[in-house]
């Protein structure tokens, strides 16, 4: 699957099954309709063995979309189930519960939280009747304990009736470093990220298949978000880009076969955005120039381009001003 | 009068240290349409506490103000004030109030000139709670007054928790960093720009964990002097963006130092002296 530039795929999801690819376009359309046609019903994607993706769509959020976009799922092990992240309300996060029982009746242990975003934790309630234990990384609570009055009202803002009974679930337990997880069969690995999408990224690494839930440390074809560090983030990716993995699945986009030219363009836009406003700092420029000029070539590669990417660089200045 | 106005200023500043009250400003913001009018009428209610019944005349031949119509980051919107005069002892603005009309505490900064040199640019960062008018206001030396304004939209930029990484800002706290252009020989102006790390908390973000409001701890006053003599000074509030940013002109003489000496809402205070002087780098 190349990397695509342009137009969105309205539902990439379908991208995912090897058994349609040869017919992807009707496969859309057909999507489309099954989508329209029976609200609730999620699909999966089987990335990997006991690995299910309910890809997001590649948009902002909104009524129409009614927040899901991005990347959820679930771990199925012999003797339990993780779930990873949660959607963007609570209705979302039911949608995935059912899913979830679609799939196995095994109880669900563990919610784990890849990071602070709306998107990705804001369904955790639909879990609550499973008494998990709600993990995420050990700045999370704190993280979320601040934004939750601004996180509700903007999802609510974003979902009008869709946002209905959402609540936020704090986590109750937190990981520093490495927290591994026995689902039987499997023994999941999280892994406490420093400062790079956000202060509190964490991801998901089964070792018995190679498989790597990155999150939000990976966007596929749409623009990444720089809610942390610019510079923690290039640090990370320089560090992820020696490691080996047979299976990435990133917080927003499809799973890529060569997941490290992913990285590869997630590393060009935030090297350019880095190097290009260091450059308007040196020579005393002003944050609305450097809005204006850094990393404009960029725009044709990135889906959401014009809705982040200035306040990418805007992070990134006063973050970068202070070296 | 301006002893008045100065008191009903400190009125607003103290209603911005207050949480509870802060709280009620900002529903009773967020309720209110945005309309034209309606935001015209908060302007007035600024307007009669700042100024009372005094003319607030047209500016636009005095001030420029440069902002970003559709800011990038509510919570980092860069505005630029420009003095279109050349700023002589004889006649200056003595005052520059910086207000952004929809904002839960209104005045953003006032800044104090000495009105011994010129300047030509100003610039700081401010958060921007919902579309609002952002004005610019300058008093005289003579005592008049003068007004330019602009429209942004941006919303959400005060209560969002621009703290991006608390560890590392908690560890940063009250670090001062001066940057400058290379001093150009001929002594015209240069762009200076005065950063200092402070998480400018607004104690508008409510913490779930603790079930308090985050306390408010904001940068209050920043004093900027040149070879003893002042060459600003600012009172400033939570309007002002995470990381204090004030960049302004001025024109460095030979074996210069610049002091800068701030105080935040807690009673912390920094300083730091920098040397400046004509044909030296920073």
């Amino acid at each position: 699957m190349k990397n695509r530039t342009g137009e969105a795929l309205p539902v990439p999801v379908n991208e995912q099954r090897k058994w349609f690819r040869g017919s992807c376009w009707l496969v859309l359309i057909f999507g489309m309709f099954w989508q329209g046609g029976c609200m609730g019903g999620v699909e999966l994607v089987e990335v990997a063995p006991g690995h299910f993706v309910r890809f997001g769509l590649q948009q902002e959020p909104s009524p129409q979309n009614q927040g899901r976009i991005a990347n959820i799922g679930f771990i199925v092990g012999e003797r339990c189930v993780a779930v990873i992240d949660t959607g963007s309300s609570l209705r979302e996060g039911l949608e995935l519960r059912e899913a979830i029982r679609r799939v196995t009746q095994l109880p669900i242990a563990y919610v784990v939280f890849t990071h602070m975003h709306p998107d990705h934790v804001l369904g955790a309630k639909a879990f609550v009747q499973d008494a998990p234990e709600f993990i995420g990384h050990a700045q999370l609570a704190d993280a979320l304990a601040r934004r939750e009055h601004f996180y509700l009202s903007a999802a609510k803002t974003w979902l009008g009736a869709n946002f209905e009974g959402t609540e936020l679930v704090l986590p109750n337990s937190a990981v520093t470093g490495i927290r591994k997880l026995d689902l039987g069969g499997r023994t999941i690995e999280l892994e406490a990220h420093p400062t790079a999408h956000t202060n509190n990224d964490l991801t998901v690494f089964d070792p018995t298949n190679g498989t790597l839930w990155l999150s939000d440390l990976l966007f596929v074809e749409r623009l990444p978000v720089i809610d942390g560090s610019i510079l923690g983030w290039l640090r990370l990716m320089e560090r992820l880009s020696g490691r080996d993995y047979a299976v990435v699945v990133p917080g927003h986009g499809p799973v890529v076969e060569r997941w490290t030219h992913a990285l590869a363009a997630q590393r060009r836009y935030l090297d350019k955005v880095a190097t290009g406003v260091r450059e308007v700092i040196r020579n005393n420029g002003s944050i609305s120039q450097a809005v204006s000029q850094v990393a404009a070539d960029e725009h044709d590669h990135w889906l959401l381009f014009e809705e982040n990417h200035g306040r990418n660089v805007t992070a990134s200045f006063v973050e970068l001003e202070w070296e | 009068m301006t002893t008045v106005s100065n008191l009903k200023q400190q009125v607003l500043v103290t209603i911005a240290g207050s949480a509870a009250l802060v709280l009620m400003l900002v529903i009773t913001t967020a309720v209110s349409p945005l309309l034209a009018d309606e935001g015209n009428e908060r302007w007035l209610e600024i307007k009669g506490l700042l100024f009372g019944d005094r003319e607030v005349r047209d500016g636009a031949s005095l001030l420029a103000l440069e902002t970003p119509y559709r800011a990038m980051d509510a919570a980092v919107v860069p505005v630029e004030i420009k003095t279109l005069v050349t700023q002589t002892p004889q006649t200056y603005i003595k005052k520059l109030y910086l207000v952004i009309d929809n904002n839960p505490s209104p005045v953003a900064a006032v800044f104090h000139f000495p009105g011994k040199k010129d300047w030509q640019s100003l610039s700081t960062r401010v958060r921007v709670n919902a579309y609002t008018d952002v004005r610019v206001i300058g008093e005289t030396n003579d005592g008049a007054i003068y007004m330019v304004s602009n429209f942004v939209k941006a919303s959400g930029g005060c209560s969002a928790p621009p703290t991006k990484d608390p560890v590392a800002a908690a560890a940063n706290l009250g670090r001062i960093k001066f940057k400058l252009p290379e001093a150009p020989a001929d002594g015209s102006q240069i762009l200076a720009q005065l950063l200092i790390k402070h998480p400018n908390n607004s104690g508008l973000q409510f913490d779930q964990i603790s079930r308090n409001f985050i306390p408010a701890d904001y940068v209050r006053r920043i004093e900027v002097s040149y070879n003893g003599e002042p060459v600003f000074s600012v009172d400033s509030d939570i309007s002002i963006s995470e990381d204090p940013s004030i960049r302004f002109g001025f024109e460095p003489e030979a074996g210069g130092e610049l002091k800068v000496s701030v105080k935040d809402s807690t009673g912390r205070t920094f300083a730091e002296s920098f040397g400046v002087g004509k044909g030296e780098s920073g």
